[in-house]
């Protein structure tokens, strides 16, 4: 394919002394504040955008702590009660023999959030320093973390069903834990997280400025 | 696959703005040529689709939208997932998964995962049939059309009912050993309404629909 660092027939909204629509991609010359085709705000490069994905970062990465130490489930059976984190819930799912399942509830709790908190950092420094990766697979690795960070709540709707089913009157009888709910919390910042980077922002990043 | 839009080469002889789009993902400017229908437009420089216009696109999203609507209707009110264990058995619905937060420190979780999975896909469908249900007949866009989608369209990544699918499908999994269980038709509406929400956002091209309300509005 080409090589995208050197690609100089590209010019941008911003270089061009317009701005784009991120929403609908209506150029406009500056000075308005909403797009004149469908009403969003209109910002030639989001200037806060890194200190919102930081700040919302730091939350996710603060909520995720406990979510991994608290318990996830609590299990009540003929007395006993068992409380099982997002580890052991994968740990007792290979016991089970479900290697398929353990391994869909093992990407989504544990290696989708483990890497999108690597993914976004990477990317959030990447526009102040030099880094390896071109452009355009820093964007590719930008659509992944947008595309793939809801499917983390995976484990929330498993404990949640599960509560649901398995009621007081049974044999057995399942406890959300607290754990779940620092665990929503951390997969809903890391989403605010990451829609808060301006995409744009890693296309101009190695250009210097093109004026 | 070709990005059939030339790109713009010289700021010097820079057209109408009008006549321009931006890549809404990386800002590079394009001509923005009528595409014909079934062709999609892709940006020369990080290949984001711009453009991909369909035959009957807006007739068929509010079709899925309003089929949705139905499906989410019967996934709410008929039992979901059945337990059977000591002879007795425990039927649960859409609203009682929901509730499993509702009691103790775990509260707060129950108004969320009514918005995740019932709330938000609602609004979403509603106001997508509000917007383009007037642009299917041809009509001028509704009041507030324009708030109305771009809403619908900040809630996209917020509708989880796919996510909530594969955690049932996990759940059941986990359950298994510990009761016999059944599925109830709430779950299969619950699935189909997961096919059409996958269909209609796939029939759906954003720039498209806005270049569409913008044509319609009366100045
Ligand atoms: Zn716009
Ligand atoms: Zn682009």
């Amino acid at each position: 394919m080409e090589n995208t660092r050197t690609a100089p027939s590209v010019l941008t909204a911003r270089a061009a002394g317009l701005i784009g629509c991120t929403q609908c991609g209506r150029v406009q010359t500056p000075g308005a504040a909403r797009c004149i085709r469908c009403g969003s705000v209109l910002q030639s490069r989001d200037e806060a955008s890194l200190q919102k994905v930081w700040a919302w970062f730091f939350a996710g990465l603060v909520v995720y702590v406990p979510a991994n130490i608290y318990p996830m489930l609590r299990t009540s059976s003929l007395g006993k009660t068992t409380d099982s984190t997002i580890l052991g819930g994968v740990i007792d799912l290979i016991h089970h023999g479900s290697i398929g399942i353990a391994l869909i509830v093992f990407f989504a709790s544990i290696v989708i959030p483990v890497g999108k908190f690597i993914a976004i950092a990477y990317l959030a420094l990447s526009i102040r320093h030099r880094v390896k990766l071109s452009d355009h697979r820093r964007h590719i690795l930008y659509e992944i973390v947008e595309f793939v960070g809801r499917w983390s709540m995976i484990d929330v709707f498993v404990v949640a069903i599960l509560a649901a089913l398995v009621q007081l009157d049974f044999a057995a009888h399942i406890n959300p834990g607290i754990a779940a709910v620092s665990f929503a919390l951390s997969v809903a910042f890391t989403m605010m997280s990451a829609q808060s980077f301006d995409p744009r922002l890693i296309w101009d990043a190695n250009k210097g400025n093109p004026a | 696959m070709t990005p059939n839009v030339p790109d713009v080469t010289l700021a010097d002889s820079l057209p109408d703005p009008a006549k321009l789009i931006a890549c809404p993902q990386c800002d590079a400017l394009h001509l923005d040529a009528d595409l014909p229908i079934g062709s999609t437009s892709r940006c020369v420089r990080c290949h984001t689709v711009l453009e991909s216009p369909r035959q009957l696109a807006l007739t068929r999203i509010v079709m899925l939208a309003a089929a949705a609507l139905i499906l989410m209707i019967a996934a709410i009110f008929f039992p979901f997932l059945e337990l059977h264990a000591a002879g007795r058995i425990q039927r649960s619905s859409l609203l009682d998964t929901v509730m499993a937060f509702s009691t103790g420190m775990t509260a707060p979780l129950t108004l969320a995962m009514a918005a995740l999975i019932v709330i938000l896909p609602v609004t979403r469908f509603v106001s997508l049939i509000y917007v383009l249900a007037p642009m299917a007949f041809g009509w001028t866009p509704a009041r507030h059309a324009s708030r109305a989608f771009r809403i619908a369209e900040a809630l996209r990544p917020w509708a989880m009912a796919e996510v909530f699918i594969v955690g049932v499908a996990v759940a059941l999994v986990k359950v298994a050993g510990l009761a016999h269980l059944s599925i109830g038709p709430a779950f299969w509406a619950f699935v189909a309404l997961v096919i059409v929400t996958v269909l209609k956002d796939n029939f759906m091209c954003r720039v498209t629909v806005w270049k569409t309300l913008e044509q319609r509005r009366p100045s």
